[in-house]
């Protein structure tokens, strides 16, 4: 698998606005940014209300994702084009629920959001109506999700990557800093994990740093990549972007994102946890 | 919720600033705010901490620790930064030219 195969350019985002099978489609956790423009084209998806369990913790059921599927009118022969703010977070975290699910041909846009804006190209309010189409997922592959009991089984035998902040990581603060810090589960990172935040990995502009750069920053942090490999953040969305930088750029073969994350192991009885120094 | 929340809207209800450090602030190009722009928060050593996009009227926050930070603003009208030095809990705020 090569970089073209994954990720896209906004100049090529731009030329292929309207090409056959292609749809775009923009996903964030606040979704207000697309109702005051998009690309042109692009289809709305909300992390948190479709592509979420909106009951259980959880990703969506297998039947959910189809039917959120057919109804946003995309066929399983689609290319689906990921983006987002939030430096993509929510973007790389469809993509790994569109891979778990077995869609073929999924592909981030370089930068998301941000880069397009940045670029200065254009923006529409104007929503994309799409038929519906009747979408079958198929079994989620599970080689590409943790749960939390395989977390703690792979202390000290697989590589555990935290991709939250060095603060976050250390336990000096709960949360990223742009949200309140108040939050009840215990504060510091899983035994023996090591951090690389998943800033490392992009540009300021949002995108992907280059094959070299990226191969150097994991193995400079002590990646073995010989071993297989669980990463994790506060709920799951950042990881994704690291999963996506490990699997999907730099071809890892066993690379699971935990989505569970912090939120979960943090809560968790008598687990494992260590703090940074001074913490 | 992990997102950055819209900045537009006021501290959230039952924001104690006796013991959050909140650093806020506007983005300006030439005296003028600047909307929509992406404003990222870097700790004493460089290391990126979050980012958000500023209100249309230049507004931006983080909650932070004490400590001393670099706000950086991206946007079409240029680029910028301030540091900011929060030297305990309660409210701190900058401006931000972009050029």
């Amino acid at each position: 698998m090569s970089r073209e195969d994954v990720l896209v350019t906004t100049d090529w985002a731009e030329k292929n606005l309207g090409a056959e099978g292609v749809v775009f489609v923009e996903v964030d956790e606040d979704t207000t940014a697309y109702d005051g423009g998009h690309i042109p084209g692009a289809v709305k998806f909300s992390w948190t209300t479709e592509l979420t369990d909106p009951v259980r913790r959880d990703v969506l059921s297998k039947e959910d994702f189809a039917a959120v599927l057919s109804a946003k009118g995309i066929s399983n022969d689609d290319t689906v084009v990921l983006y987002g703010g939030n430096n993509n977070w929510f973007a790389a975290y469809a993509y790994w629920e569109f891979k778990l699910y077995g869609h073929q041909n999924v592909k981030l846009i370089d930068g998301g959001r941000k880069k397009w804006e940045l670029d200065g190209r254009t923006l529409t309010t104007e929503v994309a109506e799409r038929p519906a189409t009747t979408y079958t997922a198929k079994d989620a592959d599970l080689s590409i999700r943790a749960f939390r009991d395989e977390v703690v089984a792979s202390i000290g035998v697989k590589n555990l990557v935290d991709v939250r902040s060095p603060d976050e990581y250390s336990g000096k603060i709960f949360a990223p800093a742009h949200l309140p810090q108040e939050v009840s589960q215990r504060r510091g990172h899983v035994k023996g994990a090591i951090n690389v935040p998943w800033s490392k990995a992009a540009n300021e502009d949002g995108t992907f740093k280059s094959d070299e750069e990226l191969t150097a920053l994991y193995g400079e942090a002590g990646l073995d990549g010989g071993k297989a490999v669980i990463a994790y953040c506060r709920i799951g969305e950042r990881s994704s972007h690291t999963w996506f930088v490990l699997r999907e750029l730099l071809g890892h073969s066993d690379v699971k994102n935990y989505d569970g994350s912090w939120v979960e192991y943090g809560s968790l009885v008598g687990v494992p946890i260590e703090l940074g120094a001074g913490n | 919720m992990c997102g950055a929340p819209d900045q537009a809207v006021a501290l959230p209800p039952g924001t104690d600033l006796e013991k959050q450090t909140v650093l806020a602030g506007r983005v300006v190009a030439e005296g003028s705010p600047v909307g929509g722009a992406f404003v990222r928060l870097l700790d004493g050593t460089g290391e990126f901490t979050a980012e958000v996009v500023s209100s249309a009227s230049g507004d931006f926050r983080f909650f932070a620790a004490p400590g001393t930070w670099t706000v950086r603003a991206l946007s079409r009208s240029g680029n910028g930064e301030a540091v900011l030095t929060a030297d305990g809990p309660g409210l701190h705020q900058t401006q931000v030219a972009v050029a």
